[in-house]
């Protein structure tokens, strides 16, 4: 068995699983936010209106929520969802709410492993379809709607199809101008945003041993754009470091068998690898920046749960020390605990000095909900990780995806820049 | 189940364009149904009934896990999505949810449904009628747990065996 058939057959207590078994895994641990914590709560209205018991939660230690896609409320209906989703947290004994405003909090798959919440081997549910981000510590994660979140809470247990497997093999150490999130977006548009439908799309090879936790946590977010049901990697020691340095313990690693299958492997040459941007409207639509259109940019934006990580800042900072901004820029960390590393190590000095507008953690723009949506007609290069029609503002403004150094090189030029390329 | 066809001919039709970003701190079902398909069809509103079937290509609902996408075009009144294919979230979220029926079809049904045309769907048969063509289509059939969740009227309501 491969890891994530490990993983499935411990949690539905058996000694086998294959592709397409139908399977009710027990669930370790389970995320809401504020807009799926809402209609969480909606799901509970029309059950008790059914006479179903929705008193107690099955297990309210292993429930954490995050305030993240509408704060700071933009709106009044915003506000009220927050204070809906306090209310529900208060009822039910659920400890971990991360709030706005009250220390530590940020997107909710960056705090899965900034606050060391999903350990390896675990099942992982979210109400979010990035929750894919969280197999990057070896655990299986992966995002289900309100129904399915409101039936794990009630439930513990969620039911799914064991999914076929494809092996992506990495050899050999990205180059320094290439990005974990070149290599995603470069696979995406090889196997297109339903290559992996329904599939776990797992990384390896020495290019991923090289990788940071950080980096494998970018490739796994972005598998939610190929369709996958999960993205994993085999946990090592660095993810047992980047863990234990933040506060976990009884940390035990789920591995694969030797002779585990996959249903295909693809194999990259990280020496091939070049930075690309994936142009609009389609994560798949994959150009290599030096090809790219030259289009006039208006803006520049490095934020959300696949590209505003601490390392995602440091490749910023390292284009964007000594220069300025020639188009609007915005840089949100996705974490305050991010936040905070970067005012500390000097790097908001660096934005600031460059002049770009550093913001507060929030999904806001990422989807085109405030916080910086686009105008009509108006470009966006950003490290986030959807750019459909209207994804981050109006309907007819366009977005190109890419890692952070070439979202910051492109902010210095206002055109579409591979970073070897600034002056 | 007799309903009539809104035809969109592409593939990868996304959640952001079945109901916006902007609308996803809406938890109101009626007020989403305004908004359904609007990064598409702004005109989807107004010309949706009850009963309405929607027909697509490849990876239908693709994109974020926001329950309010089936609950959107459900409250709008379509009882079924016929697609090439879905994507995985939007298609667990309809079932487990009991919006609406994700119902994959072939490529010659696909192309030969025109917009407006009217179909009779028998899930126990898995035979699409379309009578205004006059002609017999052959659905996917869904696999075993899907088929009983549905059956049962969501996952609430399933008993596991």
């Amino acid at each position: 068995m491969n890891i994530t058939e490990k993983i499935l057959a411990r949690a539905s207590g058996r000694q086998k699983v294959s592709p397409d078994d139908v399977i009710f895994a027990n669930v370790d641990k389970v995320m809401m936010h504020d807009v799926s914590g809402p209609g969480v709560i909606k799901v509970f209205d029309k059950l008790k209106k059914q006479g179903i018991n929705v008193d107690k939660l099955w297990d309210p230690t292993k429930v954490w929520v995050a305030e993240d896609h509408f704060v700071p409320s933009p709106d009044k209906v915003s506000a009220e969802n927050i204070v809906k989703l306090s209310n529900f947290t208060k009822n039910y004994g659920i400890e971990k709410h991360f709030k706005y405003g009250m220390g530590q909090y940020g997107i909710c798959h960056t705090l899965s492993h900034e606050e060391a919440l999903v350990l390896p081997g675990e099942v992982y549910v979210g109400g979010d379809s990035h929750t894919n981000t969280t197999g990057a510590l070896g655990s299986f994660a992966c995002g289900l709607g309100h129904t399915d979140v409101a039936y794990v809470l009630l439930n513990g247990k969620i039911w799914f199809k064991v999914p076929h497997a494809l092996y992506f093999k990495l050899n050999g150490k990205l180059p320094e101008h290439v990005m974990a999130k070149d290599f995603i977006l470069k696979i995406i548009g090889d196997i297109s945003t339903e290559g992996g439908a329904y599939k776990t799309m797992q990384f390896g090879g020495s290019g991923i041993n090289e990788m940071s936790v950080e980096s494998r946590l970018t490739l796994c977010n972005m598998t939610t754009e190929a369709g996958a049901k999960n993205g994993i990697v085999e946990p090592d020691q660095k993810v047992v470091d980047y863990l234990t340095s933040r506060g976990a313990s009884n940390i035990s690693l789920v591995h694969g068998d030797d002779d585990a299958e996959y249903e295909k492997i693809y194999e990259y040459e990280s020496s091939e690898l070049e930075p690309v941007v994936a142009k609009p409207f389609s994560p798949e639509n994959i150009v290599i920046v030096r090809e790219a259109p030259s289009v006039e940019l208006d803006k520049s934006y490095i934020g959300s749960c696949t590209g505003a990580k601490y390392e995602d800042l440091v490749a910023a900072a390292t284009i964007l020390k000594g220069r300025t901004v020639k188009i609007r820029t915005e840089i949100l960390p996705a974490s305050i605990s991010i936040y905070k590393r970067a005012m500390e190590n000097g790097l908001l000095k660096i934005f600031l000095d460059a002049g770009v507008t550093v913001g507060p953690p929030t999904c806001g723009a990422c989807c085109g909900a405030h916080m910086g949506v686009l105008a009509k007609d108006e470009i966006c290069i950003s490290t986030t990780n959807r750019n459909f029609p209207g994804r981050m503002g109006h309907i007819d403004s366009q977005t190109y995806l890419s890692s952070p150094l070439v979202a910051a090189a492109s902010a210095v030029t206002g055109k579409i820049t591979d970073p070897r390329d600034l002056k | 189940m007799k309903g009539n066809v809104i035809k969109y001919e592409r593939d990868n039709i996304d959640t952001d364009v079945i109901i916006p970003g902007q609308y996803l701190k809406v938890h109101d079902y009626a007020e989403l149904a305004l908004h359904a398909m609007e990064g598409l069809d702004p005109d989807f509103h107004s010309k949706v009934k009850e009963g309405d079937f929607i027909l697509s290509g490849r990876n239908f609902g693709c994109g974020s896990s926001r329950e309010h996408a089936p609950i959107a075009l459900s409250h709008s009144g379509i009882k079924a999505v016929l697609a090439l294919s879905f994507a995985r979230i939007f298609y667990r979220n309809a079932v487990d949810g009991a919006f609406l029926l994700p119902i994959e079809i072939d490529f010659d049904a696909y192309s030969n449904i025109s917009d407006g045309d009217e179909l009779d769907i028998d899930i126990k048969t898995n035979e699409i009628k379309n009578l205004t063509k006059n002609k017999v289509y052959q659905m996917k059939p869904f696999s075993d747990i899907i088929g009983k969740i549905i059956e049962s009227g969501g996952l609430f309501k399933y008993k596991p065996d």
